[in-house]
């Protein structure tokens, strides 16, 4: 099992140097003079150019990237040059936010949908195979900032029951000192159970919005692959060896049908975990998608930069844990390890 | 019949709910088992045998229920029993054995455990100290091999007669009284379906156990069963004690079926029913006779043909890369180890062997799907060993070597009419242009390979099993091959429809003077259909000559135990 992490994480590296060219040359290509934007619209041309000289800006490009490179491996990121703040730090504060949120919306998402499509393979043409067809169309039809605001509209600003959507924590609160970055957590191992109040009723209503998008693919694996597996002849023999429907459902089918729903996970975690912006700005979330496309529209290299390598990272990291999981599940797979 | 019979199915009929309508899949059947008797239920694809056993089990799908008529179990109505009682009997009093082992296996589960799993439910804990000790007694008696490790083992790590001992040990786990196996041999080797059956047939009569044997294979039939029902439509046609049936067929039905089972003696004429036999073999007195030794060079030469695998995979060139050491096992295993034969002009012959044995690889470089590691592969003159498989497609030779593959339906493309196949090489390769050409030639050929011209615009789910080996044939002899390799053409269709397809191949050698290489594990259809039959082991080659010969006459013991796993019906229809 070690060998093969070791080998995977092995296979990572060239991946890596290729998102570190391809982020760093995509971002000088593209548009936008960061020098100038730094200046102002009021500056001189001599002013720019002294801006230019000061971010290295001048230089080869091939200095640059060697300059980039080396920074990188002293885990230096650069400073944002509209925070004025090293890029390692913001993303060290803002990637728990996101990972936290994405993570609670996943869990609460996993948790309706995979029973939904269980149940909803298991009774075909039912009641719960329409609801789970109507919710889960539903689901991923709406755009998470509609149902986001549709949530806010009505939890905070009509029915009251949830804090206004500023943030991570009500301001009357001082954040819990960081251990694992996940408020969640923190507050508890703080032991401030106010704090940790607060924080889940900060969470609830985003974390539902990214559950109503991410129950679609989720409910739909897991009813096609547990078709699938039903009509299969192993569970056939299952029944009529007479054993229990919960065993058959839940041993025989359920397990074999897990593994499309992990590899569906996966791709819908990372593909959340950067990519939903439009909650982030919808409920103030200091998260990491809404600084990077911050960083992206005032030309700031090296946040983005430092986003898209941090998202590879996870990506790789997460891929790793997916085919561990596989393993585990699947004996077939352990083999070729 | 004095005493109550175990099991009696009376006036069954299971209808199907389908988009077109209900479908009776069985009607009106009567089936009685008695206690220790073994029966079998012989019929072709969609006589309802498989589905009389489901609704005996009631495990029919969803679409499925039983109409009319009532099954009675040891006293138990299985029509009115509630779903526990059911699940109660089914696995300790009923249980059942599966075509394709493998997959009735949970593959992700140790077969310890899935045998474990049936004695949880059924066996109270009391009863028994140690479901564990328990299981590997059942995989013991099904004669596994140290069982103790296998009890670890999961179904991929097993081979195929290995598996079907584990879903045996299964299904008799909990001492049942009534065993359905179904089709438990079909897709093994010969050899092995000897071990199997002679395994079912010792564990059951030892526990005094009534089975169910369902096959289209009548020679099973009648080597291992006391009765014999035959079922055609959803029918049952005839009911008869095995010897009897053989002796002394009643129904047309069971006589064409016993017609069409390639058996010692016969022709491939004798196959196909009384009055057909007849008409075809006009024709084929009329064809000249094959043209074998005319010319001195032989169409086909292969010369110490070697195929190497390397034993492991992605991680040995994983490993080389970072510099490991090679592993000290021999890295490569030899599918192919320096086999040398030849077919002549005109020539069928036949490779046989079970699986593994290295005919399909040998077939696969034959035909440049697959490049050799050594050797001489000499094609008309011609050397092509050399070509690369991904060069061999656009070459003139591609078009003189065709194949036709083992399972009709997934050598097919469904989304292509069966015109649109037959045409598929034709426009690659042929010289055939334009529409109304193409379609001329194709009806051409559906003529020959007797596949009417209304079919022709049918996708293949809307063709039959033979209609679709049709089509492949005709596929195949779109562009005057000279050599047609038939991998296993006849493995996945009725016995029927195989002596059908049988003579059809044979008909359209004689006329069109094509040689076939015709790889098959059945030394029967082989004997049929071939002028020389060469038989393979672990990839060498252990007798070759003219079949005749080799089939009443073999010198290797291996192909004498694959003569003697063959079993045959009693007596000789006349």
């Amino acid at each position: 099992m070690l060998t093969m992490i070791g080998k995977r994480l092995m296979f990572a590296i060239p991946s890596l140097i290729g998102v570190v060219i391809v982020t760093f040359l995509l971002t000088r290509a593209l548009p936008g003079d960061p020098a100038a934007y730094f200046a102002g619209p009021a500056a001189t041309k001599e002013a720019v150019e002294q801006i230019r000289k000061k971010l290295g800006l001048d230089k080869p490009l091939i200095e640059q990237f060697f300059r980039y490179t080396n920074d990188l491996a002293h885990g230096d990121f650069g400073n944002s040059l509209t925070t004025g703040q090293p890029v390692a730090t913001e993303i060290r504060n803002r990637l728990p936010a996101s990972a936290e949120l994405t993570l609670l919306g996943l869990i609460v998402s996993i948790v309706i949908a995979i029973p939904l499509g269980v149940l909803a393979a298991t009774r075909p043409g039912s009641w719960i195979d329409h609801l789970c067809r109507i919710t889960t169309t539903a689901g991923v039809s709406l755009p998470v900032f509609f149902t986001g605001l549709m949530l806010v509209y009505l939890f905070y600003f009509q029915l009251g029951w949830s804090p206004a959507p500023l943030g991570r924590l009500d301001v009357f609160y001082s954040a819990p000192p960081t251990v694992t970055g996940f408020y969640l957590i923190d507050t508890l191992i703080a032991r401030d159970f106010e704090a940790f109040r607060s924080a889940l009723s900060q969470l609830i209503l985003p974390a539902t919005t990214l559950a109503i998008f991410s129950l679609a693919p989720i409910a739909r694996m897991t009813r096609a692959s547990m078709l699938a597996v039903l009509a299969s002849e192993f569970v056939r023999t299952a029944r009529a060896s007479g054993l229990s429907p919960t065993t058959v459902i839940v041993t025989y089918a359920f397990r074999n049908a897990m593994l499309p729903v992990i590899t569906t996970l996966s791709m819908v975690f990372s593909f959340l975990l950067g990519a939903n912006v439009l909650v982030e700005k919808v409920f103030a979330w200091p998260g990491i998608g809404s600084y990077a496309v911050e960083a992206l529209i005032s030309s700031d290299f090296a946040p983005v930069q430092g986003f898209v390598l941090t998202m590879a990272v996870m990506y790789v990291l997460l891929n790793l844990v997916i085919d561990i999981l596989y393993g585990v599940i699947d004996p077939r797979v352990r083999l070729e390890g | 019949m004095t005493a109550r019979p175990l099991l009696e199915v009376q006036d069954l009929t299971v209808e199907f709910t389908t988009r077109r309508g209900i479908i009776k899949a069985v009607q009106h059947v009567n089936i009685s088992v008695a206690k220790g008797e073994t029966l079998a239920i012989v019929g072709e694809s969609g006589s309802g045998k498989s589905v009389t056993s489901y609704a005996v089990m009631r495990i029919l799908d969803r679409a499925g229920r039983i109409a009319e008529g009532s099954v009675m179990f040891s006293g138990i109505d299985v029509k009115a029993a509630s779903e526990d009682q059911m699940r109660d009997l089914r696995g300790r009093e009923v249980s059942m054995i599966f075509q394709n082992p493998r997959a009735a296996l949970n593959p992700i589960r140790k077969v310890g455990d899935q045998i474990e799993d049936v004695l949880r439910t059924h066996v109270q804990q009391a009863q028994v100290a140690d479901h564990g000790e328990k299981a590997i007694e059942a995989l013991e008696q099904v004669k596994i091999v140290r069982p103790r490790e296998r009890y670890h083992a999961y179904p991929f790590e097993l081979s195929g007669g290995m598996c079907q001992r584990v879903v045996i040990a299964l299904a008799l786990a909990c001492n049942p009284q009534l065993l359905i196996a179904d089709e438990p041999t079909t897709g093994l080797d010969v050899t092995t379906q000897k071990a199997v059956m002679d395994l079912i047939v010792e564990l059951t009569k030892r526990r005094a156990m009534s089975t169910i044997l369902i096959t289209h294979d009548l020679g099973l039939a009648a080597a291992y069963c006391d009765r014999v029902v035959v079922m055609e439509k959803g029918r049952v046609v005839e009911t008869a004690k095995a010897a009897d049936i053989f002796a002394n067929p009643q129904h047309p039905y069971t006589r064409k079926l016993m017609r069409a089972t390639p058996r010692l003696g016969v022709s491939l004429r004798d196959l196909l029913p009384e009055e057909e036999g007849a008409l075809a073999a006009a024709p084929a007195e009329a064809a000249p006779a094959p043209t074998a030794s005319a010319e001195k060079q032989p169409l086909l030469l292969i010369e110490k043909l070697v195929k190497e695998y390397p034993r492991q995979g992605a991680t040995a060139t994983l490993g080389k890369l970072f510099g490991r050491k090679p592993p000290v096992e021999p890295d490569v295993f030899r599918a192919v180890d320096g086999i040398s034969f030849s077919i002549g002009h005109g020539e069928s012959v036949g490779l046989v062997g079970e699986s593994g044995c290295g005919k399909s690889t040998t077939s696969m470089m034959v035909m440049r799907l697959l490049d050799q590691t050594s050797g001489l592969i000499q094609f008309d003159g011609e050397d092509i060993g050399g070509i690369q498989p991904a060069a061999f497609a656009r070459l003139p030779q591609r078009s003189r070597i065709q194949m036709v593959f083992q399972d009709p339906t997934d050598s097919l493309n469904p989304r292509f009419t069966a015109v649109r196949a037959i045409a598929d090489p034709i426009m690659q390769l042929g010289d055939i242009r334009g529409r109304d050409a193409l379609r001329t030639r194709c009806e051409e050929l559906a003529t020959m390979v007797g596949l009417p011209h209304n079919l022709l615009d049918r996708f293949p789910h809307q063709l039959s099993g033979g209609q679709k080996a049709r089509v492949g044939i005709a596929r195949a002899i779109a562009l005057h091959p000279k050599l047609v390799i038939l991998d296993e053409p006849t493995a996945a269709l009725d016995v029927s429809v195989q002596a059908v397809v049988l003579n059809l191949l044979q008909d359209l050698k004689a006329r069109l003077g094509m040689s076939y290489l015709f790889v098959s594990h059945d030394l029967n259809v082989v004997r049929l259909l071939c002028d020389r039959v060469i038989v393979m082991r672990t990839g060498r080659i252990v007798e070759e000559g003219a079949s005749e010969k080799v089939l009443s006459d073999p010198q290797d013991d291996y192909t004498k135990e694959l003569l003697t796993a063959i079993p045959h019906p009693p007596l000789q229809v006349h």
